[in-house]
């Protein structure tokens, strides 16, 4: 009987998704328990002597290591990696709550750096020998150069400190629409995303640019270009359904990737502007040496991440039908 | 290349290979100031001892009576703060330049390290193959496909703070670029004649690689490292922004925007913005170079 190729690639990807996640565990596991001192881990820095054995025999401490890393992952598959010390409550959890925050801080930033990166990005592909093709493409290797926590920091200054214009700390009030909680639904709320979402923006915007030209520039000499205006369609119609149509795989898959890296990037523009996420939960918890967080943090976002790579292949084999779901490339 | 010039005549600079890339790389005035803007950079860096008013970590030499000195006030000591002073009082101007000697040392050292590393193993994986090279690539492939600073969040985490372990940090982050782009060049080497020839004339495996294919992959290599310097560089600023990379006592340009960033609220910007500009400045030339080895090295992977 013949299996169902696009059922039998989902089981594939996911079993190495799952292969991914084991071994990130395993080495968050032992970096913890090798480089630092897992009784460290466990109890406050306060904690005396009595406290301090308590918890070795209640985690097994005293047990082999082996025996130690199933607990770990037995743990861990329950949704288990430990109590904060800071705030007493499972770390999990305390990462799950600041989750959306850090969620609303991403889209918005990907939503700006969309909108000003593929324009941007595709008049300097259709037009790459005029001047402002080439200032385009000198800005955006400019806005690679960018420290994002600097630029943070001079938008604070110049928007915040001298225009006062914007807020520069916090998520401002927080609406609710549909049972969802943001700050997208608020004027103040809006008022406080626009500097960090605008900050962490900058860093893939200059990312599509480029992706979208060199997108651009090869569709631009591909034979149905060339026979739409042939046909006498209008340029801006040559624009809009043949060559965007055509950039926006490799623009949607990178994005999607990259999509995971705005919010590991969101740690530093969190910090700067005190934006409730889990990423400036992880700065504070690295600070104040609250392990189980930091071990929840790893754990969660490479779950993540696993899960955006996963997602984004399954669409991406869906939409180009070159890719073949039975080669043995992954 | 020149290999019919006539015998009495010397081959002249501009048509050995060495001269066709400077000569290349000149056709872009964009690259060659940024060059001359880093070479720059890097000599005041190097000279900062000789040529900065105060040692600003010599506590001898800083008044906390001259703290927060605006650009062009005039010191306790004399001299003017051209740039302004910082919190403690020291010189921003001399704080900038021992500051930029750490992150340049921390981040061209990194890169150093990760180079040979990353060289040594992607040379071996293309040489070796079959299953150590699918091991070794699939290694590579799982680091790439997570952002350099969470891998950099979660070894500084573990690690704690310090110079060697910032350097261990990025050379465990950039170890990879290198790899996957010496294996990438050097299994597109290892495919051709000389190599063979080599092969036919006894030469040891070890020999082989680094004696004949390696030298054939520097191209490739020598825009990594460029490219990977100025995010080694960028990254170390970050994680000491943070909090989390240098110690206060190795300060960097990171660690003196972080105690600029205080100030900031009460309109004293230029604490942070210097040593930001001078950060943005390195980073950003370093790029163009590279941007510019990258058209004259490969073409291929050409923009």
């Amino acid at each position: 009987m013949q299996t169902d190729p696009m059922l039998a690639f989902l089981i594939r990807r996911t079993g190495q998704s799952a292969i991914v996640v084991l071994l990130m565990a395993t080495i968050v596991f032992f970096g913890v328990n090798v480089v630092g001192d897992p009784v460290h881990m466990l109890v406050s820095p306060d904690a005396d002597q009595a406290e301090i054995e308590r918890v070795i025999r209640q985690f097994g401490l005293d047990r082999p290591v082996i025996e130690q890393y199933g607990l770990f992952l037995k743990g861990a598959i329950q949704g288990d990696l430990g109590t904060s010390f800071i705030f007493g409550q499972p770390a999990v959890q305390l990462i799950l709550q600041r989750f959306p925050a850090t969620l609303e801080l991403a889209v918005s930033a990907l939503v700006i750096a969309l909108v000003f990166g593929i324009p941007l990005g595709v008049y300097a592909g259709i037009r790459p020998d005029t001047r402002s093709a080439r200032a385009i493409m000198a800005a955006s290797i400019f806005g690679f150069s960018l420290p994002t926590f600097w630029v943070g920091i001079m938008l604070i200054m110049f928007f915040s400190v001298q225009l006062q214009w914007l807020p520069s700390t916090g998520r401002g009030d927080v609406g609710s629409f549909l049972g969802i909680e943001s700050s997208l639904f608020t004027l103040d709320g809006l008022r406080h995303i626009i500097l960090p979402a605008s900050n962490l923006a900058l860093l893939k915007m200059s990312m599509i640019i480029r992706l979208t030209r060199a997108g651009a520039r090869e569709v631009m000499q591909q034979d149905y270009i060339k026979f739409a205006r042939a046909k006498g369609l209008s340029f801006g119609r040559i624009v809009r359904v043949h060559l965007l149509k055509n950039i926006m795989i490799p623009v949607v898959t990178v994005l999607g990737l990259e999509f995971g890296s705005l919010i590991a990037f969101s740690v530093v523009t969190e910090s700067i502007y005190a934006w409730p996420g889990m990423g400036k939960l992880l700065i504070d918890s690295v600070l104040q040496l609250d392990r189980p967080v930091i071990v929840a943090y790893l754990m969660i976002v490479v779950f993540l991440f696993v899960l955006i790579n996963l997602i984004v292949d399954v669409i991406y084999s869906a939409l180009d039908p070159r890719v073949s779901l039975t080669g043995a490339k992954s | 290349m020149s290999a019919s010039l006539p015998s009495s005549q010397k081959p002249r600079f501009k048509d050995t290979s060495l001269g066709v890339f400077v000569s290349q790389f000149l056709e872009s005035p964009v690259a060659v100031v940024a060059l001359a803007i880093l070479v720059v950079i890097i000599s005041l860096a190097a000279l900062a001892p000789w040529i900065t008013p105060q040692n600003p970590y010599d506590l001898a030499q800083v008044d906390i009576m001259d703290a927060r000195m605006e650009p062009g006030e005039e010191a306790f000591a004399g001299y003017t703060f051209w740039l302004g002073s910082d919190g403690a009082g020291r010189d921003l101007y001399s704080a900038m330049l021992y500051g930029l000697r750490i992150s340049l040392a921390v981040g061209v050292f990194s890169g150093l390290i990760a180079m040979v590393i990353g060289t040594v193993i992607g040379l071996t994986a293309a040489y070796a193959g079959g299953r150590i090279e699918t091991l070794i690539m699939r290694l590579v492939d799982l680091q790439l496909s997570f952002p350099a600073i969470l891998i950099a969040l979660m070894l500084v985490a573990a690690l704690g703070k310090g110079v060697d372990k910032i350097i261990i940090a990025l050379v465990a982050v950039q170890w990879a670029y290198y790899a996957r782009t010496v294996r990438g060049s050097a299994l597109a080497e290892r495919r051709k004649e000389y190599v063979e020839a080599a092969r036919n004339l006894g030469l040891s495996p070890a020999r082989i690689l680094f004696g004949q294919i390696m030298p054939n992959c520097l191209s490739p290599l020598i825009v990594v490292v460029t490219i990977q310097t100025a995010h080694a560089i960028a990254l170390e600023a970050t994680l000491s922004f943070l909090g989390i990379g240098l110690p206060q006592t190795e300060p960097s340009l990171g660690i003196l925007i972080s105690n600029g960033f205080e100030y900031i609220l009460s309109g004293k910007y230029w604490i942070s913005f210097f040593p930001g500009l001078a950060l943005l400045v390195t980073v950003f030339c370093i790029n163009l170079v590279g941007d510019q080895l990258r058209d004259v090295l490969n073409p291929r992977l050409a923009k």
